[in-house]
Order: structure tokens, then C-alpha cells, then sequence
């Protein structure tokens, strides 16, 4: 009880003092969770459009597929891109490891399957209401996924948050393929681990509900935004 | 004119859903030109037959002969739902999108649009979403939309059967306005009366099969089976 108060009071101190290293992390945990998320739903969206609209044959197995790829342990898929992009690894030469991209790679990887299969679900019903009048209109695949993912941005806005708090929560992954170093690659989560390590909980926890608070507040603006744009009817 | 897609011609057709032929065999020449009501009890196979010609239902058997080639047949067609479909989109951006999907630029759609919403009366609703529509009105924009490219052949799958009296009104106004312009109309629908209205040929379907096809008022006057004859008192066919 004495340390979750500590760390409510560390919180505020860190917050109202804009602790340089507390801006410099927070940033860094901004910045590779939105570029490793904006990459995932370029690829994610549209793959759950296709999913809902295209009838092939190994359709259902790149279903269960996606759906199993969402339970990615962490903590793997840090270590097989640690191996891909290790000194004598196949992409080496990349100079990658322990660095920021490396962070983002990670983080795409363990995103995408989420964006996808969220969006798949809730493209999927919207299908089932459009299947027979974009049909009977003659629409082409194209136009079918992009009406698809035009009225169903709202659901797919969902999606997208979904795989950004699972990307700015994440810590396994990115610990092994960033390193976390100071000043390089050290980002809110991977503090928070370290300073658990040291013993400072009320610093972790400061650092936890600073975290926690990024979230909540990217998820209440965006959908905020999202509700001013026509009355919040669907 | 471009010449015509008209007439069509059904060969032999039946569906079948699993062990059970819900429509056919059925042959029939569908004519260039009137108002050709299919009616029928329900359950006897007329959404069947709509969707059949206009290619949402593939046939098991037989084949379907339009008188162009595919792409030209499925431009110049349109189909009206019994539960109205909309987008998830404003009133004008519903009504919009088959010219978009014809790559119409947006200006020019919108302002063929414009003539459209005052013909169905939605002009005020043009800005609101599709979705929060009574449901006549939704049937009205539907119908806006299927005319709005024109189509040669237009078929209406009950149109009217989940609204109330002064919706179907308008809607009936509506296929009257589009018959007098030279659309081809299909319509289905089970209500003798709105038939009576409405048709030039007659389609009595029972059980999949055609059952009686007659010039209209020869249906309504003198239906020549039993079956039409009991359908037009009101009996309940089994
Ligand atoms: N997808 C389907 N699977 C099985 N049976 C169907 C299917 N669609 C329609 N039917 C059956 O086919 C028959 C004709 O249906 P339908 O064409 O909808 O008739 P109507 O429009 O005249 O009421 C009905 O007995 C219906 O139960
Ligand atoms: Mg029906």
C-alpha cells in the first residue's frame, strides 16, 4: 500500500517536473508503437478486408491461422528476430539489432495478426449486410474491400487501438531485440523492468501509471475525434 | 439506342438447394418491353427467379440467355431487395455509389444525384445517415439507387410487402414513373392487389414451377387453373 502510494507520488513528481528522461522515454515508446502500429494496419486492414470479401480455397486455414499468430508469445518472436538480425544472422549486414527499427520490426510482427484478425471479425458482418447489393451492382474486389474498410473504419479504429495497446504494453520482445539502452532504445516498459530489477517500485510504478495513462488518453482522443466526425451514429 | 439486352431467355433452368429443387425447370422468354408481375404464395420460389435472372443465384441446371455479353448485362440491370439494403453512408452518398463504382466523377454524380433525392423526396435527409432511415424511406433511396443508372431491366423483389400503405404508395408511384420511361420491370410480390396495379404479363409461380402465364388483365378476369383461380379468392394454397 506504502509503495502503490510512493509510486503515485513519484508519478506526479516525474509528470510535473517533466523529468527529461521520463519525456525523452515516454517519446520513444510513442514513437515505435505508432510507426510499428501505422505498419501493421497497412498491412492488417486490408488483409481483414480480403478475408471478408475473397472466397479462396486456403481461406479458412489463413483464418485459424491469423487467429493462432494473435497468441504469439512475445518473448519468441523477440528472439527470432534477435537471430535474423544478429551479426551472423541473414539480415546482419542490416546493422539492425538494438535499435529502434529493430523495436518496430518486433512490434509488427506480434501487431499485425491482431489488426487483421479484429478487423476480419468485424468486416466479416458488415459483408454479411453489403454481400448481396454490392453484388448486384457489380462491383469489383477492389470496390468491394474499399467500401468495406471505408464503413467500417469505425470498427477498424477499434482494431487499430487494440493492437496500439498491445504494441505500447509490450516488453519481452522489444527487451531482447533493443536492449534496452539508455538514450538509444529504452522505452517506458523496458524502464519499468529495470528499475523492478533495481528495486525502485515506486519509480516503476511511477512509470507504470505514466504508461498507463498514455494509453487510456491516445484511446479517449482518438475516439473522441473519431465521434465529433458525424454524431456517433454507428 | 445501344441495342438491347432484351429479351431473356430461361432453358431448362432449376435450383437446387441440397436434396430439394426449390425452383424449376422453367422455360420462359422474357419480353422487351411491360411490367411482368410474378406472383405467387409464399415460399413458391419467386425471390428464386429474380435472383436467378439477375445472376445473384446460379442455376444447378439449364442456362439463362441474355441477348449481350456479361459485362454489358450486368451494367444495365438493377434489383431492388424485400429488406432494403443501405451503406453505412449519408442518404447521397448511398445513392452515389453505383455511379462512383461506374467511375462517374463525383461532381457530375452528385448533381445527377440531385434530381434523383427530389424525385424520392429525401432531399432534406441527403446529409444524414442512410442507416437511421424509416424503413420506407430506406426502400425510396433503394429505389433512387437502382434508377439512378438507368437501367433497362429493373426487378423488385416485394418491394413494398414490409411498409406501411403510404410508403407503398410511393414506391408503386415510383415503378408506374420508371414503366412510363421504358424501364423493363420484374417485380414479385404476393399482394393481389398491388399486381392488379401494376401488370402488364402475369407470372403465377406455385411450388418452383410456372404455373399460369397470362396477359394481365386475362389473369385478374379469367385465370384459366384452378390453383389462380383460388389464389385470386384469397385461399390458402398448399
Ligand atoms: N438458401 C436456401 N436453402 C434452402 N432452401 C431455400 C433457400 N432459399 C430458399 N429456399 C426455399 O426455396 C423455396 C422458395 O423460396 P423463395 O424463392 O424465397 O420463395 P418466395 O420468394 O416465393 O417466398 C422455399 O421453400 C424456401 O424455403
Ligand atoms: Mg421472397
Amino acid at each position: 500500500m506504502n509503495d502503490l502510494f510512493a509510486g503515485f507520488v513519484e508519478a506526479a513528481h516525474l509528470v510535473l517536473t517533466l523529468d527529461n528522461d521520463l519525456v525523452e522515454i515516454s517519446l520513444r515508446s510513442l514513437q515505435v508503437s505508432v510507426i510499428a502500429v501505422f505498419i501493421a494496419s497497412l498491412i492488417g486492414l486490408p488483409l481483414g478486408a480480403l478475408l471478408a470479401v475473397a472466397r479462396f480455397r486456403y481461406r479458412r486455414t489463413v483464418i485459424a491461422l491469423l487467429n493462432s499468430l494473435m497468441g504469439l508469445p512475445p518473448v519468441v518472436v523477440g528472439l527470432v528476430v534477435y537471430l535474423l538480425l544478429s551479426r551472423a544472422g541473414p539480415f546482419g549486414v542490416l546493422d539492425l539489432l538494438f535499435t529502434p527499427t529493430a523495436m518496430i520490426i518486433a512490434q509488427v510482427i506480434i501487431v499485425t495478426p491482431i489488426i487483421a484478425s479484429f478487423s476480419h471479425q468485424a468486416l466479416r458482418d458488415l459483408w454479411y449486410l453489403y454481400h448481396d447489393l454490392l453484388i448486384s451492382i457489380h462491383t469489383s474486389k477492389a470496390q468491394r474491400m474499399k467500401a468495406l474498410l471505408w464503413d467500417g473504419r469505425r470498427a477498424l479504429l477499434t482494431a487499430t487501438l487494440t493492437g496500439f495497446g498491445r504494441a505500447i504494453g509490450e516488453v519481452g520482445a522489444i527487451m531482447i531485440v533493443g536492449g534496452n539502452i539508455d538514450h538509444l532504445t529504452r522505452v517506458l516498459t523496458t524502464a519499468i523492468a529495470l528499475e523492478v530489477g533495481k528495486g525502485q517500485f515506486s519509480l516503476a510504478l511511477g512509470l507504470g501509471i505514466v504508461l498507463i495513462t498514455i494509453a487510456v488518453v491516445i484511446n479517449l482522443a482518438v475516439h473522441s475525434l473519431s465521434k465529433t466526425e458525424r454524431g456517433g451514429v454507428w | 439506342m445501344v441495342s438491347s439486352i432484351l429479351p431473356l431467355t430461361l432453358i431448362n433452368v432449376s435450383v437446387r438447394k441440397g436434396a430439394k429443387v426449390i425452383l424449376g425447370p422453367v422455360d420462359w422468354e422474357l419480353s422487351s418491353s411491360g411490367c411482368t408481375i410474378v406472383l405467387g404464395p409464399n415460399g413458391a420460389g419467386k425471390t428464386t427467379l429474380l435472383r436467378l435472372m439477375h445472376g445473384l443465384q446460379k442455376p444447378s441446371k439449364g442456362e439463362i440467355a441474355w441477348q449481350a455479353d456479361f459485362k454489358t448485362v450486368s451494367a444495365r440491370q438493377s434489383f431492388i431487395f424485400q429488406t432494403p439494403v443501405v451503406m453505412r453512408r449519408t442518404v447521397l452518398e448511398n445513392l452515389i455509389y453505383p455511379l462512383l463504382v461506374r467511375r462517374i466523377p463525383k461532381k457530375d454524380a452528385e448533381r445527377e444525384a440531385a434530381e434523383w433525392l427530389e424525385a424520392v423526396g429525401l432531399e432534406d435527409f441527403k446529409q444524414k445517415a442512410a442507416v437511421t432511415l424509416s424503413g420506407g424511406e430506406k426502400q425510396k433511396l433503394a429505389m433512387a439507387r437502382a434508377l439512378i443508372i438507368k437501367p433497362e431491366v429493373l426487378f423488385l423483389d416485394e418491394p413494398s410487402t414490409n411498409l406501411d400503405g403510404a410508403s407503398t404508395v410511393s414506391i408503386e408511384a415510383l415503378v408506374k414513373k420508371a414503366i412510363a420511361d421504358g424501364t423493363r420491370i420484374v417485380m414479385a410480390t404476393h399482394d393481389i392487389g398491388q399486381a392488379r396495379r401494376l401488370a402488364s404479363e402475369v407470372v403465377f409461380l406455385l411450388h418452383g414451377k410456372i404455373h399460369e402465364i397470362s396477359a394481365g388483365g386475362v389473369f385478374f378476369d379469367a385465370p384459366r387453373t384452378n390453383e389462380a383461380q383460388s389464389f385470386l379468392r384469397g385461399d390458402i394454397l398448399l
